[in-house]
């Protein structure tokens, strides 16, 4: 049995689609215990605690990542946290702004005041050796150029130890500089937030308790979007998810099908 | 000289920074942050660098016709206009930059890997078959996960969640961990044999077995 791919894809663009044009929604279910503790953690920071987000994805990875930041984000906002925003990789630089300008102005939070956007730092281990040590002389300026000392974001964070959590977005296996180096050396408090085809490398971490909770693909957006009862992109996009996985299932079990039925055929 | 003395500063600096990590005295400490701060630098040039190879490999193309020559045309000419754009009005939302970045690169690149999904779905039913007992294995813990890691799994049974769970939490992170400990033994002897200067590869000559 041959499927001309043409309808495969045809079949998968109507699943995915289908969901937002008739604004159908499957519930969630619950939360994920590593979902639950980066929620849990941030509820237990006080108030001007800092936790810092590092942005290192671009567009291609943004349906997943970036409801991540958002949603962590609005949570630190909400809690009356700050917020430092940097990335590592160029792409990052307007996914971290777009992320933490869009949380803030549900929350009134003020850029410079509340929350800082740090910018892109080239050099990727040697930043992140380099703030183990001393954030402002990695950073001298926030993206637009102010100097650190004039941020109130920033008033008294100097090394990892000052920070409340540290959370890197990514779609890359960056995150295990972050582990090897901010982590080990320095025991940052470190979460992750990565693609589903990463989470699993992410595992033995969060087992060794090197990272405090991970945020698995987008249902871990979906997740967290849930904890803090905000539903955004991820909890929209959960639904098209499940059909296209349903869809990818029925054509393996067409193909098997077909496949036994050739194979005894041939006997 | 010219390999002896490349050679000689990969053995003082690897060395140093090796014994750093274990000694917490402040006169390593300040030697990491230098080294660390010299290494930001390097990497700037190194992007200036890549600049210059990206421009001197598709001028390459274009001069010479080579297929796909046009395209090279598109990369220099987006290239430049993004750098030019970028430093005449910044980059805060509202500029050219920012618009050019979100409307233009953001759907491109997104839509370059939204492509992966109807690859997938096609691939999955072309080669995801039950030859063997172990291809079997494979095929239904890719159903129990990708059932019970959306939120079709749990409406269809509560226990292909749990299923999923196990499966990600003890044989994968069991096979995860022993490829985790691989790669790292593996780092640390190719960084050894760097730091001593038998592996020579990365400055352009053969190595010494």
């Amino acid at each position: 049995m041959r499927i001309d791919r043409r309808l495969i894809y045809l079949a998968i663009a109507a699943v995915v689609a289908a969901p937002f044009v008739f604004n159908w929604t499957l519930p969630l279910g619950s939360a994920s215990p590593r979902t639950r503790a980066i929620y849990r953690h941030i509820e237990a920071l006080p108030p001007r605690s800092a936790i810092m987000i590092c942005f290192d994805y671009g567009p291609a990875s943004m349906p997943e990542l970036h409801p991540m930041g958002i949603a962590l984000a609005r949570h630190a906002f909400s809690r009356k946290l700050r917020v430092i925003g940097l990335t590592l990789g160029p792409e990052g630089l307007i996914m971290a702004q777009n992320a933490l300008s869009a949380a803030a102005k549900d929350y009134g939070a003020r850029e410079g005041e509340d929350w800082v956007n740090l910018g892109y730092k080239p050099g990727f281990i040697s930043v992140i050796l380099g703030m183990g040590t001393d954030i402002p002389k990695v950073f001298r300026t926030d993206h637009r150029g102010v100097p650190i000392a004039e941020l109130r974001a920033m008033e008294g964070i100097r090394t990892y130890a000052d920070l409340g959590l540290v959370v890197e977005l990514t779609a890359s296996p960056a995150i295990n500089d972050w582990v090897v180096f901010a982590q080990s050396r320095f025991h940052a408090k470190l979460a992750g937030g990565v693609t589903a085809v990463m989470a699993t490398d992410m595992y033995p971490y969060l087992q060794a308790g090197q990272l405090i909770g991970l945020l698995n693909g987008l249902k871990g957006a979906a997740e967290y979007e849930a904890l803090i009862r905000h539903p955004g992109l991820a909890s929209l996009g959960m639904t098209s998810q499940s059909f296209a996985h349903v869809a990818i299932l029925a054509f393996v079990v067409l193909g098997n099908i077909g496949y036994f039925a050739t194979r005894r055929r041939r006997r | 000289m010219r390999l002896q003395v490349p050679l000689a500063i990969t053995f003082i600096v690897g060395l140093v920074m090796l014994v750093q990590f274990f000694v917490p005295h402040k006169v390593g400490e300040d030697v990491m942050d230098a080294l660390t701060a010299w290494a930001r630098i390097i990497g700037a040039f190194a992007l200036v660098l890549g600049i210059g190879s990206l421009f001197q490999r598709h001028l390459e193309r274009m001069r010479r016709r080579r297929e796909g020559w046009q395209y090279s045309i598109v990369t220099l000419l987006s290239f430049t206009v993004m750098v030019i754009v970028g430093l005449a009005w910044g980059k805060e939302k509202g500029s050219p930059f920012n618009w050019a970045f979100t409307n233009i690169q953001v759907p491109l690149d997104a839509s370059m890997f939204s492509l992966l999904a109807f690859f997938v779905a096609s691939a999955a039913y072309r080669s995801f078959r039950a030859r063997s007992p172990e291809s079997t294995l494979l095929l239904l813990a890719a159903v129990v996960v990708m059932l019970g890691r959306v939120p079709i799994g749990e409406q269809l049974s509560p226990r292909l969640p749990e299923a999923t769970e196990w499966i990600m939490s003890v044989p994968t992170v069991a096979a995860k961990r022993g490829i985790l400990f691989g790669v790292a033994l593996g780092a640390i002897a190719t960084s050894l044999r760097i730091i001593v200067g038998i592996e020579r590869s990365h400055l352009g000559v053969e190595s010494r077995t």
